[in-house]
């Protein structure tokens, strides 16, 4: 037990050493670590309840894409029935699904191959995956189309993907520093931005769909009479600025897809904030040709289905540019200029966990920690030197090297620190003392059993380190546990305290025995001072 | 070992008591667990006059809600409960209170549960409990003898019992760290019977005539020196975090120093190794067969079924 090669000592020594080296990059500031090279710069992520931060959990609204899907889907089979000249009445979405009722029953076999062409196959992990996009079932002259379970995930997915996309550049214009934009389970996006002390702008321009649609304003009646009584076939009636009521057409003319560029403004005359817009040139000639038939009537800027502007067209635009002028504050111009321009979200997001934490309380948490961590660290080791002298000094280098070793393995894993990380380094500290109390208690007994000095050191060590292994193995299971289940600050405390029993079951088995035999080697005590 | 029949009927009085404050007191389910929002603000000026930001609360109309200090007295800690309306609404109850408080006030931290994920942390908080008595379970098997793992998950259950019996009556919040903290006391607690239970396996192997009543007392005496040794250690660690840790990690820490310290000695001395003669260890040693198998005491709601003794 007490004797150690010369290759294994230098080894465990290197080890040490190497992962003791890997925390120090966490001493220096941020602008001299920035200089040395890219191996060495790897440090500790501080939690965003230590850094002060953002964090919040977006959920995708997956009965909208549903709807989405649906009215897409209807639209289809309005084309593929017309280009197939089949008759076909009460085309509608019931429930899941699209159903169309075929005229002419000579028409059925027609109208379903050429519906069951609509449905595409999936591709699975490994290519196809034999499942199809559209189930197409007839019944009684009546065709129903329903979009599979696996065709709706799929859209969420990319939904998902589409929506890290567009807030990633709607962040980025905020110039926010650092943020981790993830997609976290099937449905659900994670924003954490650190060092964000108002995230209220940041929800607003994370939250806001952003979808864009120039129509025409329907004045065949007064829109709070459509309000109560109901509004015509294809109209509906939206909210505007301050409460008033229009009666909008459904159809979209052009659509924020067909922007290529937004900027915020003034007006030249009022010099009110304004959004000055551009389209591409398939958006120009729809609005030009909307503009040309509509000379004199209002048509209505229809922002996320809120009116927020209803101008009268003078002339037709034919440029493909215009302005959008409404009650704008000069933020909110140019926060409605990024959201146009980053593009609108597939899908609406909901917010459903939010936790920030200013600077002020994550400086004060670090402050905590560290007199936590020192004034344990202070009260272990005089414990430690007065209950075992001079094995408790031993004792004492294995926990320091313990603790240096836990940054140096946070430090390489680029792991992130929470507060409760912190509470578990102190934590981790009083159950490394446990193995070398363990390994000491039993010398002492070998001792007064009558066994010499190296014998019962050497017998201590034996003994005792089964038991170690046994204890420590129990508390890391519940560590694992922990992290697996746990998110932010919880998962950080598993972290220090799976790292720190792993580094003191590594202390326990190679440092402290080698200090042991060094310190045997070069005195040869006749009796263990204990 | 002669205070088992004192600490079992304590323990199960104990255990007892702690269930029914759990049905009937409750847990102070923090956000995590039931939605809501909790704010911690600071007054800009002065110290924060409670009174007056209660009637501005209140006049919200936002449902329940709960001020109250935390720590200096310009720190307030506002609870407003899960509102009705699903995730929305509690985003749109955070910007009210924000717009009521206006700048009077630095907002140290904002914690915003909607009710999605707020059921979904509850049940990864109770499948993680479960999932870690059960792998510890296994794993206790492996290295001893099923007794073993029996007893020693008996006596710890028994700790989780009785800690949050505690923290019902302290009223504490239990949130995700409480979870943390119980099965962090789970795992340590564990760590003090296994190193219990080597010693009495190795005293099995060695003396094969002692009777298990003396074998038990001999191995808890060989550990108890280690034993005091090390829930000093970490009583003053704990110690130190709770002294200087802050509030924020404070109930974190009260619950660990309850189950570790005061709680995880006491059963890992007076009821896990006890039990072992109730699971039938050792039943075949002279003295110790003269011994009658008492019916084991209702330990919680974990009593095993009337065993036969087996033979080891």
């Amino acid at each position: 037990m007490l004797f150690f090669t010369r290759w294994k000592a230098a080894a465990i020594l290197l080890t040490a050493f190497f992962v003791c080296l890997c925390a120090v990059p966490n001493f220096f500031p941020e602008s001299t670590v920035k200089h040395w090279p890219a191996w060495a710069q790897r440090h500790v992520v501080l939690g965003l309840d230590l850094q002060g931060g953002s964090h919040l959990l977006l959920q995708v609204d997956s009965s909208a894409v549903r709807k989405e899907r649906l009215q897409s889907l209807s639209d289809d089979v309005l084309r593929v029935l017309r280009q197939a000249r089949i008759q076909f009445t009460g085309r509608a979405i019931v429930g899941n699904g699209v159903q169309v009722h075929i005229t002419r029953d000579t028409d059925m076999d027609n109208a379903l191959a050429k519906l069951r062409e609509l449905s595409t196959p999936l591709s699975g992990i490994l290519g196809a995956s034999g499942q199809r996009s559209i189930d197409v079932t007839v019944n009684a002259g009546v065709i129903t189309l329903t979009p599979t379970d696996a065709a709706l995930t799929e859209r969420i997915r990319q939904a998902v993907d589409q929506s890290i996309q567009i807030i990633e550049r709607r962040v980025n214009e905020l110039g926010l520093v650092e943020p981790t934009i993830q997609r976290e389970g099937l449905d659900r996006i994670l924003v954490q931005v650190p060092g964000l002390q108002d995230p209220s702008r940041l929800k607003t321009v994370i939250g806001t769909t952003a979808k864009l649609d120039f129509r025409m304003v329907d004045q065949s009646m007064p829109a709070e009479q459509a309000a109560q009584s109901r509004p015509p076939a294809d109209s509906e009636v939206l909210d505007g600025e301050g409460g008033v009521k229009y009666l909008i057409e459904k159809r979209v003319l052009v659509s924020g897809a067909d922007l290529t560029d937004a900027q915020p403004g003034f007006d030249q005359r009022t010099s009110e904030p304004i959004v000055s817009f551009r389209f591409n040139s398939s958006g120009a000639r729809k609005f030009a040709e909307a503009t040309q038939t509509n000379v004199g009537k209002p048509f209505a800027i229809v922002l996320d289905n809120k009116v927020i502007s209803a101008p009268v067209i003078r002339e037709p635009i034919l440029g493909g540019s215009g302005q959008i002028s409404g009650s704008f504050t000069v933020q909110s111009a140019n926060d409605l200029a990024i959201l146009l321009r980053a593009g609108a979200l597939p899908a609406p997001l909901t917010i459903i966990e939010e936790r920030t934490v200013g600077p002020g309380l994550g400086q004060d948490s670090i402050t905590a920690g560290e007199h936590a961590a020192y004034a344990g660290a202070a009260l272990v080791i005089v414990f430690m030197f007065a209950t075992y002298g001079l094995f408790g000094l031993f004792a004492n280098v294995a926990v320091a090297v313990n603790i240096a070793m836990i940054f140096g393995v946070l430090s390489l894993l680029s792991a992130t620190l929470t507060l409760p990380g912190i509470a578990g380094i102190v934590l981790t500290v009083g159950i490394a003392v446990d193995s070398n109390v363990l390994i000491y208690e039993r010398i002492r007994e070998e001792v007064r059993g009558g066994r010499s000095a190296i014998n019962a050191i050497d017998a201590g060590f034996s003994r005792a380190l089964a038991t170690i292994l046994d204890s420590n193995i129990t508390t890391f299971i519940a560590a694992a546990v922990l992290f697996y289940i746990g998110t932010g600050p919880v998962r950080g405390f598993a972290v220090t305290l799976g790292i720190g029993i792993l580094t003191s079951l590594f202390t326990a088995f190679t440092l402290t025995r080698l200090i042991m035999a060094y310190w045997v080697r070069m005195w040869r005590p006749r009796t263990v001072p204990i | 070992m002669r205070f088992r029949r004192i600490s079992f009927p304590i323990s199960a009085l104990l255990s007892i008591a702690a269930i029914a404050l759990f049905f009937f007191h409750g847990l102070n389910f923090g956000i995590d667990f039931v939605g809501g929002t909790l704010m911690e603000v600071q007054t800009k000026a002065g110290p924060a006059d409670l009174a007056k930001m209660r009637s501005t609360i209140g006049g919200l109309k936002l449902g329940d809600f709960q001020l109250q200090e935390f720590g200096a007295p310009n720190d307030v800690l506002i609870r407003i409960s899960e509102q009705p309306g699903g995730d929305e609404a509690q985003q749109a109850a955070v910007q009210k209170v924000r717009d009521a408080l206006g700048d009077e006030v630095d907002y140290r931290r904002v914690e915003v549960v909607g009710p999605s994920v707020s059921t979904e942390l509850l049940a990864y908080g109770t499948i993680g409990l479960v999932l870690a008595i059960g792998a510890i379970l296994i794993y206790l098997w492996f290295r001893f003898e099923w007794q073993f793992a029996l007893g020693a998950m008996i006596a710890n259950v028994h700790d989780l019992v009785l800690t949050v019996g505690f923290m019902s009556l302290t009223h504490i919040d239990f949130d995700l760290t409480s979870i943390a903290a119980l099965l962090t006391i789970l795992g340590y607690s564990l760590n003090d019977t296994v190193v219990i239970y080597d010693r009495i396996r190795e005293m099995l192997r060695r003396y094969k005539r002692m009777s298990m009543p003396d074998l038990l007392n001999v191995s808890i005496n060989a550990t108890l020196s280690r034993s005091i040794v090390t829930h000093l250690t970490v009583a003053i660690s704990l110690l130190a975090l709770l002294l200087f840790g802050g509030q924020a990690i404070h109930s974190f820490t009260a619950t660990m120093m309850f189950g570790v310290v005061l709680v995880g000695t006491y059963t890992s001395v007076f009821i896990a190794s006890p039990i072992l003669i109730y699971l039938g260890v050792g039943a075949n040693r002279m003295e110790g067969a003269a011994e009658e198998p008492e019916p084991p005491k209702p330990q919680a709601a974990a009593t095993p079924p009337q065993r036969t003794r087996t033979r080891r």
